[in-house]
């Protein structure tokens, strides 16, 4: 129950740090903690397995990436010049509200207690026989598909940057007159 | 277990939610994709609550490919992002708007 | 005789057609006329065969039943071909003029390039008028009478490159659809009041003592099938297609447009003579009277025309004139006998002008022709025979039929007696004014040295001399009309006509006065001038004027009125007016396209929210 409430505490706040902070390095951060709050989360839901990997592969070689990006991109903040569509505040968060209402409405169709969870649930043991068994073919495409990630962050990463394009508006009035 | 599993559930929404919000009202790229995460993350919950619940392993493992999705997203997002970055110098996801009608 | 000879006549021709028309260019100039020819000569071979075995009088008519085509309700209609007396005597024309035109155009056509497509339209042609002759039901020979329309079209347009011969084309098409849609209403209606389109059928239920006789509803039929046949035969009022026919090459002048085609209306009253017979007075008030008038307007128009071709074309729609005359006063006997002579002498008068127009490089007008005759005395010879024959002049071919025709209508009403011999009297005079304009006289183009025709055209020229010169006999009541006796089973005894002497001396003087005055006239290449009686005749007596003005301007005011107004500010304004509306949509639509993905996003919560709240609230 404790162990709940802090999770749960923990991850609301850093929730709310990720969409509020001003410095994308702070959100980064903020995520990290969401990411570990979930992590302890998923042990009391006897989740051992996913929990190691939340830690693993969230925190460890996400977050991380995030940071290199954020590093890369020297610091900009694009938040403090006009856009044309606004922060578009008055508009998500009523909808997200009316969000929020809906998913906790249909929430309630579950049983309120739920009988102890067998041994070994969610033990890497289970979790890889699972996978390895009825999810195997979906456990290798998914190998492909990380396969084609690397290969088009390689590409991406290594193209050249084109010349500067100049505004689309441009562009279309030039072809305009072709 | 004294935690009734709707507690889990609502927790999820709320990250949900927040995630939401921030998509929608953030315009720095990187922390509109560091929101898009929040979701994926509350998805996730939601997931391993419900395996919970079920008691059936399918939802950790659907949980399981989410964090591989997730993986591949960001890696080509971030590429991609830093392909606009080298490109337009902007990381202010306003001023890309090539796809204009 | 069997069944099989009858698919094989119309087959054969058509083989020759695909044969030409789909290998045409690599058979070589020298295959493409032997296919065309021997294809037309076999189909010969085969009416010759079956003619033989219709001889012997007790014989029946031999049907042969090919495959079912339409079964709707009561309809049921059958690839059904008959052949019988009548229409043997048809295939054999066919078949017999059509040989000798094919073996003429050899050499007509020789230096054409498109002599393959020449032949696959003239065997094409040959296969349809087989098929509409050969028909055992209605609806039949309305696919050979719509199939040698088209053949007329592509033939007389043959030639598409000069603008007059795609504009008669397209008139011979448009003329003869207002006559085929009489035809078709005809036939529905025949149906309608019969319940079948099978000739033999449609003969059986109207026997003497059916019950349907003098039903009004079908004297209505006879009229619609006779306005079909007025269009095909070029009689009033739906002739002025076949004078500008004569843009075609000649051959196809001579074979579609004298001989055969244009027999087809009077065959279709010949094979419908049941229903025109139980249709009460539509032959005495209708179809006799048209053929006098067509006869008689006819003669008089050729008197004035300049181009050969012309002359013999109105003098076609006058003989065919005579031959509905002929069916009106209840002869039709004579009414075939005069389409077979004519066949033989219109042909050779054609064949005659073409080897006048292929020695003379197309010259064809009577003002510049003349003296010919003594650089083409077999072509003059011919031509002489076939005019004199034209003219009913004793003991030629002509002759014998006309007066048959003369005596049938002194025997009908005088009015129409006095008609035909009027027309015998002009016909007889244009016939000698041709004659003499283009082969006597001082030749008046001096630039011009004309050469007798070779010997592939001169043959057919021969032999339809000869069969102008004797075809008569076949109908001459001193050896015993045997032409008559042959069709005697198919018209039960209306060919008995008691020959009048007196009318048939009548005849021979006033054709004999016509040529004395033709040839007198005109003598030495002289016209005289009419004065304001060659206006009205050039005119065709007020009638293209009329036309002009009922038919031809209201179609191009109306033309002018869709065009102007319903295309130009209807439907095209509708079309612009729809594609600007589109426009202005897209317009406003792409808008909404901000590229912005955030709102992208907002757009994805607020349907999601709207997909719960329906879930919710449902």
């Amino acid at each position: 129950m404790l162990l709940f409430v802090v999770g749960a505490a923990l991850s609301l706040a850093g929730g709310v740090g990720v969409v509020a902070a001003r410095e994308a390095v702070h959100s980064a951060l903020s995520l990290l903690v969401v990411l570990g709050a979930l992590a302890v989360l998923y042990l009391t839901l006897a989740a051992e397995f996913l929990a190691v990997l939340q830690v693993i592969l969230y925190a460890g070689a996400i977050v991380v990436l995030f940071l290199f990006v954020i590093m890369l991109l020297h610091a900009q903040d694009p938040e403090r010049r006009p856009s044309p569509v606004g922060a578009q505040w008055a508009l998500a968060v009523p909808l997200g509200l009316l969000l929020w209402a809906a998913l906790t409405y249909a929430s309630f169709g579950l049983p309120a207690n739920v009988r102890p969870a067998p041994r070994n649930f969610g033990a890497v043991e289970s979790v890889g026989r699972e996978l390895f068994g009825t999810f195997l073919l979906p456990f290798e495409v998914a190998s492909v598909l990380l396969l084609v990630a690397i290969v088009a962050a390689v590409v991406l990463g290594s193209a050249p940057a084109r010349p500067r394009v100049t505004s689309p508006r441009e562009r279309v009035g030039a072809g305009d007159r072709r | 277990m004294t935690v009734p599993p709707q507690a889990y559930l609502v927790l999820s929404a709320a990250l949900f939610t927040l995630g939401t919000v921030g998509v929608l009202v953030r315009r720095t790229a990187l922390i509109l994709f560091m929101s898009i995460e929040l979701m994926l993350n509350a998805v996730n919950l939601a997931f391993v609550t419900l395996a919970r619940v079920h008691g059936h392993l399918g939802g950790q493992l659907a949980v399981f490919f989410v964090l591989v999705v997730a993986a591949v997203e960001v890696v080509v997002g971030l590429s991609i992002l830093v392909h606009i970055f080298r490109t337009r110098d902007t990381v202010d996801v306003d001023e890309i708007d090539l796809l204009r009608g | 005789m069997e069944a099989w000879v009858a698919p094989w006549l119309v087959g054969l021709p058509l083989a020759g057609a695909l044969g030409n028309g789909l290998a045409g260019g690599r058979l070589g100039k020298r295959g493409t006329a032997l296919v065309a020819c021997l294809s037309v000569l076999a189909a010969f071979l085969l009416a010759v065969q079956a003619a033989r075995g219709l001889l012997p009088a007790e014989v029946p008519a031999v049907r042969w039943v090919g495959v079912e085509w339409v079964a709707v309700g009561d309809l049921r209609v059958l690839w059904t071909l008959q052949l019988d007396r009548l229409s043997v005597l048809l295939a054999l024309v066919v078949t017999g003029v059509g040989f000798l035109i094919h073996v003429y155009s050899v050499g007509y056509m020789a230096d054409d390039p498109d002599y393959a497509r020449y032949f696959t339209y003239l065997n094409l042609f040959t296969a349809s008028m087989l098929l509409l002759v050969l028909a055992g039901n209605l609806l039949v020979l309305f696919v050979g009478w719509e199939l040698v329309g088209l053949c007329s079209y592509l033939l007389i347009g043959f030639w598409f490159e000069r603008p007059a011969a795609a504009a008669a084309g397209r008139k011979a098409f448009v003329v003869n659809r207002v006559g085929d849609a009489a035809f078709l209403l005809g036939l529905c209606l025949l149906f309608t009041l019969l319940g079948t389109l099978d000739f033999r059928e449609m003969a059986n239920l109207l026997r003497d003592g059916g019950t349907l006789r003098g039903h009004p509803g079908l004297a209505v039929a006879a009229l619609l099938l006779f306005c079909g046949a007025t269009g095909k035969s070029a009689q009033l009022p739906l002739y002025s297609w076949l004078p500008d026919a004569m843009e075609g090459p000649t051959p196809v002048s001579a074979l579609i447009h004298a001989a055969t085609m244009v027999t087809a209306g009077v065959f279709l009253v010949g094979r419908l003579w049941p229903v025109f017979e139980a249709a009460g007075q539509v032959l005495h008030w209708v179809v006799a009277p048209v053929g006098a008038l067509t006869a008689l307007f006819a003669a008089t128009v050729a008197v004035v025309q300049h181009d050969l071709k012309r002359v013999l074309a109105y003098s076609t729609i006058s003989q065919l004139g005579y031959m509905f005359l002929a069916l009106g006063v209840q002869a039709p006997p004579a009414a075939f006998f005069h389409l077979t002579t004519h066949a033989f002498f219109k042909a050779l008068l054609f064949l005659a002008a073409g080897s006048v127009m292929h020695a003379l490089h197309g010259q064809i007008d009577l003002r510049r022709l003349g003296g010919v005759g003594r650089a083409m005395p077999l072509t003059f010879l011919g031509f002489v025979v076939g005019a004199l024959s034209l003219s009913g002049i004793p003991p030629l071919a002509g002759f014998w039929s006309k007066e048959e025709i003369l005596g049938a209508a002194y025997a009908g009403s005088p009015a129409l007696w006095a008609a035909a011999v009027a027309t015998a009297f002009v016909t007889a005079y244009y016939a000698t004014r041709a004659t003499v304009l283009a082969f006597l006289g001082p030749a008046r183009d001096p630039s011009a040295h004309p050469h007798e025709a070779p010997p592939v055209m001169a043959w057919p020229m021969a032999v339809l001399g000869g069969l102008a010169v004797l075809g008569g006999f076949l109908g001459a009541q001193w050896v015993g009309a045997p032409f008559h006796k042959y069709l005697d089973p198919v018209f039960g005894g209306h060919g008995e006509h008691a020959a009048d002497p007196w009318t048939a001396v009548m005849g021979v003087a006033v054709a004999s006065a016509g040529v004395a005055v033709g040839a007198w006239v005109h003598r030495g290449g002289r016209e005289p001038h009419l004065g304001a009686l060659r206006g009205v005749l050039e005119g065709q007596w007020g009638l293209e004027a009329l036309y002009d003005r009922l038919v031809v301007r209201p179609g191009r005011a109306l033309a002018r009125l869709l065009a102007e107004s319903v295309d130009a500010r209807g439907i095209d304004a509708a079309a612009s007016t729809l594609a600007a509306a589109v426009a202005r949509a897209g317009g406003a639509v792409r808008t909404w396209q901000t590229g912005n993905v955030r709102q992208y996003a907002a757009g994805v919560l607020a349907g999601a929210v709207v997909v719960f709240a329906y879930w919710v609230l449902r």
